[in-house]
């Protein structure tokens, strides 16, 4: 079948020229720069890879954007489905107006994000002050990349649980309702099953987004190697001093992480969907 | 349905309610609204005319220069390729599509400063091509060049994933009938599919132009921070602030801001249109 396809099913003229135009710009942009990764991957020898991975400044700055990046998500997913559910079950006054901020992290450059959250949380700043006052340190401290990587990860949950949310059948709650189900009961087990999926989709994107980030992380930060040194932010600094192996190195780490955690994402959401057909 | 439950609502429920009703809004201000207003307050702490010429210094006036002309080659070379690669992606059947279109949404999971790396590796000093480059002039690295293509790659998916599930949902039907009453591809395209993704057509070109204008992480790998010529508006807040000219960095950080409301304004208005032309 697939052979004669192009004779037989294509009959929409055009396949040529829309297939020459996608090809020629996606080889220019994607594909080459990544043949280039692989030939310049492919003349490291494995002894040198192994040893510039294990750098402890570059094992500790994968912990700091691992750990960093894991607690953020976690609150945006605290947050992103409250929001969501209280957006989708609630009306308020100035709700559309909430609605339409949740994208702003979208639409606001992450530089800008960074400078203010930066300045509105150091010790003597509008936040960082009333946090200074309990002994917390929010600005140039792990805190500080935190809060920052919240502001960037917002959107991803709202948006995935929302449709989601929007969807339910309020019957089950009901049911669960007659049944004798308290409120708790029914939002942890009718409610919370039905969305997890979307959730863990959410936080998932949320987290890759995190792990990568740059722009509005490196002025928070404080840049401290060992201490407050994300990933990224180690790598800009090899490419600095022109050491494009190390670069290249640590970079293959963080695209291998992130590919785990979309390949994590796609089986989750593969398996659900499969209970979800077999019912 | 609303009104149901609105009817139905207890005292209890009520108070809970509100309580997420106000976690909720109060998470949206403190991370959201609140950097907003410290960049404008601070942009205009020192009076209108501190703002004007820090906004109108003749480095502020280039990185403006620089932005929107890669924003708008950025945009034409993504409005060309998103409207080509999601008509071929959903109108015509052959090998190897799945391949193409995981191709294309993979700058997303891509950290930017890999995306600088990657174009570093391609068109910098340790590329088989930089021989060549070097013999017929061609500066792409650390050049406007090389900042125009890191911007496409971190901008690529944005309109081919918003046209590909629209495309997808209404078939191929209508075309098939014009194409065997014998019209050409243009014609199809523009009186056929055209019409049914406008909307999302624009709001694909809206996240570009969001995207492409605050882009940090990745331009920052490539442009070399030349002040007057290779400083795009992100960058040049990241200098000025790093020379402690705050009122400069803040002055430019609002006009962004001003950009990022226009932004999400335009993207609500064409979520409804859209949900209005859908029903």
């Amino acid at each position: 079948m697939i052979r004669f396809t192009k004779k037989s099913k294509n009959i929409i003229p055009g396949f040529g020229l829309s297939l020459g135009i996608t090809l020629t710009i996606l080889s220019f942009i994607v594909i080459i720069p990544l043949i280039s990764l692989v030939i310049f991957t492919a003349k490291m020898s494995l002894s040198d890879f192994i040893h510039v991975v294990t750098r402890p400044r570059v094992l500790a700055s994968l912990k700091v954007s691992v750990s960093t990046a894991f607690v953020a998500s976690v609150i945006n997913a605290i947050f992103g489905v409250l929001l969501a559910w209280i957006l989708v079950r609630y009306d308020f006054p100035w709700k559309r107006l909430l609605d339409g901020l949740i994208e702003l992290p979208f639409a606001l450059p992450t530089a800008v994000a960074g400078i203010a959250i930066t300045h509105l949380t150091v010790t003597n700043g509008w936040v960082g002050s009333i946090f200074d006052k309990i002994g917390i340190k929010i600005a140039y401290t792990k805190v500080g990349i935190t809060v920052a990587l919240i502001f960037i990860g917002i959107p991803f949950i709202v948006r995935t649980v929302q449709p989601v949310l929007e969807t339910l059948d309020k019957d089950y709650e009901n049911v669960a309702s007659v049944l004798g189900a308290s409120k708790i009961q029914i939002f942890f087990h009718v409610i919370l099953p039905e969305i997890l999926p979307s959730i863990i989709a959410g936080t998932t994107m949320a987290f890759a987004r995190c792990l990568g980030e740059y722009g509005s992380v490196v002025f928070i930060a404080g840049n401290t190697p060992y201490e407050t040194e994300i990933t990224p932010l180690l790598i800009m600094s090899e490419l600095q001093e022109y050491d494009y192996t190390s670069a290249t190195a640590i970079a293959l780490v963080m695209l291998v992480i992130a590919f785990a955690i979309l390949f994590f994402n796609a089986v989750i959401q593969h398996r659900t969907a499969r209970i979800v057909c077999a019912r | 349905m609303e009104k149901q439950s609105k009817v139905r609502m207890t005292r209890s429920e009520q108070i809970v309610k509100w309580i997420l009703v106000i976690l909720g809004t109060g998470f949206v201000f403190t991370m959201l609204v609140l950097p907003l207003i410290y960049v404008l307050a601070t942009a205009f702490r020192q009076g209108i005319g501190a703002f004007v010429s820090a906004v109108t210094d003749r480095y502020a006036l280039k990185s403006i220069e620089l932005t929107v002309y890669v924003t708008v080659i950025t945009l034409i070379v993504n409005v060309i390729f998103g409207i080509f690669a999601s008509f071929l992606l959903t109108k015509y059947n052959f090998i190897g599509k799945r391949f193409i279109s995981t191709l294309i949404d993979l700058p997303l999971a891509i950290s930017p400063i890999i995306a600088g790396l990657i174009f570093l590796l391609t068109f910098g000093r340790s590329s088989f091509l930089y021989p060549y480059l070097r013999q017929f002039g061609v500066k792409i690295v650390f050049a406007v060049p090389g900042i125009v293509l890191a911007t496409i790659f971190v901008t690529f998916p944005f309109i081919s994933r918003e046209l590909i599930p629209v495309l997808n949902s209404i078939g191929k039907d209508e075309e098939d009938a014009a194409a065997l009453m014998g019209a050409g591809f243009f014609k199809i395209f523009r009186e056929i599919t055209f019409p049914h993704i406008k909307w999302a057509f624009l709001y694909g070109v809206v996240l570009s132009t969001a995207r492409a204008l605050g882009e940090f992480g990745a331009v920052s790998v490539l442009s070399g921070h030349l002040r007057g010529r290779t400083n795009t508006m992100p960058l040049h807040i990241e200098v000025t602030y790093q020379a402690f000219d705050f009122t400069g960095a803040f002055a430019m950080s609002s006009i962004l801001v001003a950009m990022a409301l226009i932004i999400l304004v335009v993207r609500n208005v064409l979520e409804y249109r859209s949900k209005k032309y859908q029903s």
